[in-house]
């Protein structure tokens, strides 16, 4: 391709105001976390507590996420049933999923007055109490064994079917099969999917927030969270943001480096061809793992939606008042998101030559995946705190963090179907002469329409869902849904806190649905 | 006249050089095995490649430092010639305004070329609910409009079949018969040439030959010809 001219012209500019933007809302918050901060003191042992804690939750979610993945992951890629389709389709929603929601279907699940309990106590046994380090890590597996077994599929789909077929003309068993096609796939795929796994658990907030806490269960974000909101001594704040943004970043490096693909990928439909493998114990043990998997994603949902049911239009006005700053702020959200990544990502994927200064803001645009968006939303209070009252800004500040903490995915969504785009129409749009703005609106923003459409229903979705930054900032009067769910579940008000989740549930993924659907609508491609 | 002046390309380990005069209004079939290069003459002719050395001249005038948007060119790539979303009418109205702000006399115009390319009734259509032939009809309206001196075909009918084929050859005959346009085309088939192209250049072994006449060379093929067509 000629290097001589850059098709979208002065338009590309923008995308590099949107990385200045970034890099002073991701670094530059952590600096103004530091100026703030008088002295940030030595690391003590609650601190080493916390980054300890951290990085075994961390671990041990991603660990035990993965390792079960792989059974799950085999028999969805081996068998054909009604449903299989739709169970994975599931397997995606985890990642629109607010956490509160899920945390509070765990709980009537496996809480303390929850089914297991009753179950265990019918029989006589002592009750569980899923507190601490177990509820953590159960809610991340929730969480993540979906993300991980999708990730795996892919891994079974990138085997081509003629090597099944090969392996089944020379009489391979399933044993021969795992060590020769299986095993090769999994050792290039695992440590991707563990390193995604333990970067996103590593900045989890809400499920510790609502599960963890206390000496022996609290991350660095929760640290963070405490030191700003009820001791407010920003120095200790600043210290634990600093010790979250390294070792997030060490972590996000590494994370790249192995999953590069691993947050979105296709070609999981496809049941994989075997003619091995039709034993009836390993048919009868496929069926017995899908079925588990199923009911232990499905049960707390049906859980909250059958709690929730009666009181959905019973709730108080506080929550419908919540719904609706929830929804500015989802909507707030989703337009600074497509503001901030469409220009990045064209400026990305239309630049011909690879120069270091597009690497770096390809970097950028990646950045909050190291950050945590309490540490964004304390440097935020620091800087804003002289010129206005960072309270009564709590909802766009939200929806601002929120919008950055989408952009990784955003970008992942966005920039390589512009370079498809361009791949593929690219040299007709230089033949006729379309450049600029004539580009950008008669050929790359319809080309591109699903995958905004997409983009746009996550960001969406995921500021609706956020129990973050909202919780630094919110007075009484400004909680969002996630939050004003958060506290009728502490002040022991379990119906109104499962219906107002039902409602939280039905918004987030209508939220995602509307918007996916109208970026694919009359979309001809 | 299209002058390639020791044209150098190099991409990779690929190399191919090219110093060949081609007459204006001449038709010019571009014949070689699969990966000599075809494609790759075309694309630098059309300014896609940047060629390491050599100069191309149309009309006397060096037109290598100029944007594929502004050669004298009009290029029918394999595939993708048309814009998915845009209708047929839109798709043409491009090779007249980049912006497709068309006034009335444009839009009479592409009405023109409709009509004179066999699409009446079928410019609010999108490519997907058009045929084959129909979507090849629309890129040559588009080109037929443009009417830049010189067209290039990269193998655009491929895909259909032998007589839908010969259809659009006529059809393209026909077009650049009445703008009295250049055609190279590149083609696999020695039936095109002999039917289309009254101009044969080989492209084989990293060497684009001058054009020798069609009827002759391809009754009395010369050995690296010879080799690529087989023994007839």
């Amino acid at each position: 391709m000629a290097g001589r001219t850059q098709p979208l012209g002065a338009i590309r500019w923008l995308g590099s105001g949107a990385a200045a933007l970034v890099l002073a809302l991701v670094p530059g918050t952590l600096a103004a976390v530091f100026l703030r901060a008088e002295s940030t003191g030595a690391i003590t042992a609650s601190d080493w507590a916390a980054i300890r804690f951290t990085l075994i939750q961390a671990a041990l979610s991603a660990a035990i996420s993965v390792v079960l993945a792989v059974p799950l992951a085999r028999a969805l890629a081996r068998r054909s049933f009604a449903g299989r389709r739709f169970l994975i389709a599931l397997m995606g929603a985890p990642f629109i999923l607010p956490v509160i929601v899920a945390v509070l279907g765990l709980l009537a699940i496996f809480g303390r007055n929850g089914l297991l309990n009753a179950a265990l106590g019918a029989l006589g046994l002592p009750a569980i109490s899923i507190y601490g380090l177990p509820g953590v890590l159960l809610a991340h597996v929730f969480f993540n064994l979906p993300l991980a077994t999708r990730l795996l599929l892919q891994g079974w789909a990138a085997i081509p079917a003629e090597h099944f077929r090969l392996a089944s003309s020379l009489g391979f068993t399933p044993r021969h099969i795992f060590r020769w096609l299986e095993l090769p796939m999994l050792r290039a795929t695992l440590p991707g999917a563990f390193m995604v796994i333990f970067l996103i658990c590593l900045t989890s907030f809400a499920v510790v927030l609502a599960l963890g806490g206390g000496p022996r269960a609290t991350t660095i974000e929760l640290a963070i969270y405490q030191a700003f909101r009820f001791e407010f001594d920003l120095g200790k704040a600043a210290k634990l943001a600093a010790l979250q943004f390294l070792v997030g970043a060490i972590a996000a490096a590494i994370a790249l480096r192995f999953g590069r693909n691993a947050l979105f990928g296709s070609g999981l439909d496809r049941t994989i061809e075997r003619h091995d493998a039709t034993g009836r114990i390993t048919m009868l043990a496929d069926a017995a793992i899908i079925i588990t998997a199923a009911g232990f994603l499905l049960t707390p949902l049906l859980a909250i939606a059958v709690s929730g049911l009666q009181g959905i239009f019973a709730l108080p006005a506080t929550v419908w008042h919540s719904v609706m700053r929830s929804l500015l702020v989802a909507l707030g959200a989703t337009a600074l998101t497509l503001a901030l990544s469409l220009p990045l990502a064209l400026l990305i994927a239309t630049s011909r030559a690879h120069t270091p200064a597009i690497s770096a803001v390809e970097a950028i645009g990646y950045l909050s995946l190291a950050a945590s968006p309490l540490v964004i939303g304390t440097g935020l209070f620091i800087i804003l705190f002289p010129l206005a009252d960072p309270v009564a800004l709590a909802l766009p500040l939200t929806a601002l963090v929120n919008a950055i903490m989408s952009l990784p995915f955003a970008l992942r969504v966005l920039t390589p179907a512009i370079r498809d785009a361009e791949a593929a129409f690219g040299p007709l749009a230089d033949s006729l002469g379309l450049f600029g703005r004539d580009r950008l609106r008669l050929f790359l923003l319809p080309r591109i329409r699903a995958p905004i459409g997409f983009t746009a229903g996550l960001a969406a979705a995921l500021s609706m869902g956020d129990l973050g930054v909202i919780a630094l900032f919110s007075a009484p009067g400004s909680a969002t849904l996630p939050l004003q769910i958060y506290r009728l579940r502490a002040a022991y008000r379990v119906e109104d806190a499962a219906a107002a989740a039902l409602l939280l549930l039905i918004l987030s993924f209508a939220l995602f649905w509307l918007f996916d659907k109208g970026g694919r609508t009359n979309a001809r491609t | 006249m299209l002058e390639l002046e020791d044209l150098q390309i190099r991409q990779g380990d690929f190399a191919l050089s090219a110093d060949l005069k081609v007459p204006a209004g001449a038709r010019v079939a571009v014949i070689g095995p699969s990966g000599s290069g075809k494609s790759t003459l075309l694309g630098a002719i059309a300014g896609f490649i940047v060629p390491e050395s050599g100069r191309i001249l149309w009309g006397g005038e060096p037109i290598t430092p100029l944007l594929p948007a502004e050669r004298p060119v009009s290029i029918l790539f394999q595939e993708n010639n048309l814009f998915p979303h845009l209708t047929a009418a839109q798709n043409i109205g491009l090779g007249l305004r980049a912006d497709l702000k068309l006034n009335a006399g444009e839009r009479d115009r592409i009405e023109q070329a409709m009509k004179r390319t066999g699409l009446e009734g079928l410019g609010l259509r999108r490519p997907a609910d058009l045929s084959g032939g129909q979507q090849s009809r629309v890129a040559l309206a588009r080109a037929f409009l443009r009417n830049k001196p010189l067209m290039l075909l990269d193998e655009p009918f491929a895909a259909l079949g032998p007589a839908l084929k010969r259809e659009m050859l006529s059809l393209l005959g026909e077009i650049a018969g009445e703008n009295g346009n250049t055609v190279l085309m590149v083609t696999h088939d020695p039936d095109d040439a002999r039917l289309f192209a009254d101009l044969v250049v080989m492209v084989d072994e990293g060497k684009a030959h001058p054009p020798a006449p069609a009827a002759e060379i391809l009754t009395n093929p010369p050995e690296a010809l010879r080799r690529y067509l087989g023994e007839q």
